[in-house]
């Protein structure tokens, strides 16, 4: 294929991810808008006013950060988790791999697509979040630059997920044990300066600790990390989740016989 | 002019042992209607699985018109349409989006993939059908739409993996017309089916396949004239209480008003209507008793079952 054929391919990929959410968006766009907007009067406005300040801030300006990331992360991730899987339930997946397509554009295609709907819904929950607190902007490239690297590392590894899944229930295994428990405790709801020192380390092992508190700088201008170190962290991840699901896509594992 | 397909030793073992290709080798010429025949598990759909990369082989060579698939799958999968044997199409998508994804997949413009979409699905009956879901469809209709979404990049090699299996008899009629209309125009055509008839109506060189083996390998004619006897079923109008004697045939009453004749190889079919007619039995109707390919069919793959077990004893 060449370059334009490729881009064609890439453009088709995409766009029918992104018509797939949003044909479907009842169910992809809405619930973290009313989700995030029941976290925001309870957490924030009801809970929060009891609180006081966390790390400088109102609870509501500190929490409304973490929330946005929080949703950025499970929406990329489940896009991709469940269009590729479903693809693969119903053998859909088939039209792409008999296609002269190439691996790295499919894995793209589906990664871009993951990415959109992180986006529009991280976008959507940043409106909402303007009904309850003002929200400032502090970095501007930082925060672009975050939102993008993790809602593509939250991609890959929905792609991953997908691949190794052999049931519906598979899918909902990886974000109902390990994503959500380990975005809870990310510093989504609390700065870890709050915990014992040992906590605060095993706090640092968190991957999403990172991403939130990166993305909170960006807005707040205060930070639990070290910004510069999350950023190449992050971009280590997505070298290597990248490389393994180019990997799996090459040697055809649970998608060849 | 390069063959539309080589293969070449092709074997396929599965991590369990089973062996699902024992080398097979296979040479379609461009423009044939050629079928590959074999009863359920004989390797059919694995070596199509092959050919456009869903099985990974486990040694051998395939070429798709002079492109290697291990050298150049890219080029080979341009060739290529599959219809595959099962629906493999998102159910919750519109026949439109279907088709014109496979488009996009394959690197065509979206203004192009339109107008070859149109007409496609306007030639086999879908366009009143293009935004309903997939899954709303009838199963003819879901075949149909394999049909042009595996067409819609002009391949010049088109395999079908049972196409016909489950459509009604109408509809069979006329997905026979459309691929010999599309043979005709210059896609070479290989064709796997249960219905022998549908083998010997469409294609003019065949392969049988059993157990992962090609037992036969031919032209169609040739493979009929080792038919070595044919029955003929003989409808008359005279009421009959026994088998009418014909000299040097083998003749069955099988109704009062019906017989079954054994014809040999080199016999005449005009010495039973002269004999019978001597007889005073009048003749109102004469049919096959069975499909004449399906008979071969039954004793090649009986026969290499049979030598194959006797090779493991």
């Amino acid at each position: 294929m060449n370059i334009r054929q490729q881009w064609v391919a890439l453009y088709t990929i995409v766009y029918k991810e992104i018509h797939r959410f949003t044909r479907i968006w009842v169910q992809t766009l809405l619930p973290p808008a009313i989700t995030m907007s029941l976290y925001f009067v309870i957490f924030g406005t009801l809970i929060g006013s009891r609180i006081g300040e966390m790390g400088g801030y109102s609870y509501m300006e500190f929490v409304v950060p973490g929330l946005i990331m929080m949703s950025v992360i499970t929406n990329s991730y489940s896009n991709v988790v469940s269009s590729f899987y479903s693809a693969k339930f119903q053998r859909s997946i088939e039209e792409i791999l008999v296609s002269p397509t190439p691996n790295y554009i499919i894995l793209l295609g589906y990664v871009l697509g993951g990415m959109a709907r992180g986006l529009i819904v991280g976008c959507i929950v940043t409106l909402m979040s303007l009904f309850f607190t003002k929200l400032q902007i502090s970095h501007l490239g930082i925060m672009v630059g975050i939102v993008l690297l993790t809602s593509m590392l939250f991609s890959l590894l929905g792609f991953i997920n997908a691949v190794f899944a052999n049931s519906f229930d598979d899918i909902s295994i990886v974000p109902t044990f390990i994503l959500t428990p380990l975005t809870y405790l990310g510093g989504v709801f609390y700065s870890i300066s709050l915990l014992p020192d040992f906590w605060q380390g095993v706090s640092m092992l968190n991957p999403i600790l990172y991403v939130v508190n990166v993305f909170r700088y960006s807005v707040l201008g205060v930070s639990d990390i070290d910004v510069a170190y999350a950023f190449v962290g992050v971009a280590v991840f997505i070298v290597i989740l990248a490389s393994l699901s180019l990997y799996l896509l090459e040697t055809g594992k649970r998608l060849r016989a | 002019m390069s063959d539309a397909l080589v293969i070449n030793q092709l074997e396929k073992s599965y991590a369990n042992g089973f062996k699902a290709l024992k080398g097979i080798s296979l040479k379609v010429e461009q423009g044939d209607f050629f079928a590959l025949l074999g009863p359920n598990g004989a390797g059919k759909s694995t070596t199509i699985g092959v050919i456009c990369s869903l099985v990974k082989k486990t040694s051998g060579q395939v070429s798709v018109f002079g492109h290697d698939i291990d050298v150049d799958f890219s080029k080979a999968k341009q060739e290529l349409g599959v219809v595959p044997q099962e629906f493999n199409f998102s159910q919750f998508e519109t026949p439109w989006h279907i088709v014109l994804n496979q488009a996009g997949y394959y690197g065509m413009e979206r203004g192009l993939a339109k107008t070859r979409a149109e007409k496609y699905l306007k030639q086999l009956g879908l366009w009143d059908k293009k935004d309903t879901a997939a899954r709303t469809l009838s199963g003819g209709m879901k075949r149909r739409l394999m049909i042009v979404r595996a067409l819609i990049h002009h391949p010049r090699l088109l395999i079908l993996d049972e196409p016909t299996a489950g459509v009604d008899i109408e509809l069979r009629r006329s997905m026979w017309s459309f691929l010999r209309e599309i043979n005709e125009a210059g896609t070479t055509i290989i064709l796997t089916t249960h219905y022998l008839e549908e083998a010997e109506s469409l294609c003019r060189n065949i392969a049988i396949i059993n157990d992962g083996e090609i037992v036969e390998n031919t032209s169609i004619k040739a493979l009929l004239k080792q038919l070595s006897k044919e029955h003929f079923i003989l409808d008359v109008r005279d009421t009959l209480s026994a088998p009418p004697k014909l000299n040097g045939y083998k003749v069955e009453l099988l109704e009062e008003h019906c017989i079954e004749v054994e014809v040999e190889k080199g016999q005449s079919l005009n010495a039973i209507f002269t004999e019978l007619n001597n007889q005073g039995i009048e003749i109102v109707s004469m049919r096959n008793k069975a499909n004449r390919l399906e008979e071969l069919f039954v004793s090649l793959v009986s026969k290499s079952s049979t030598s194959e077990s006797g090779a493991a004893v």
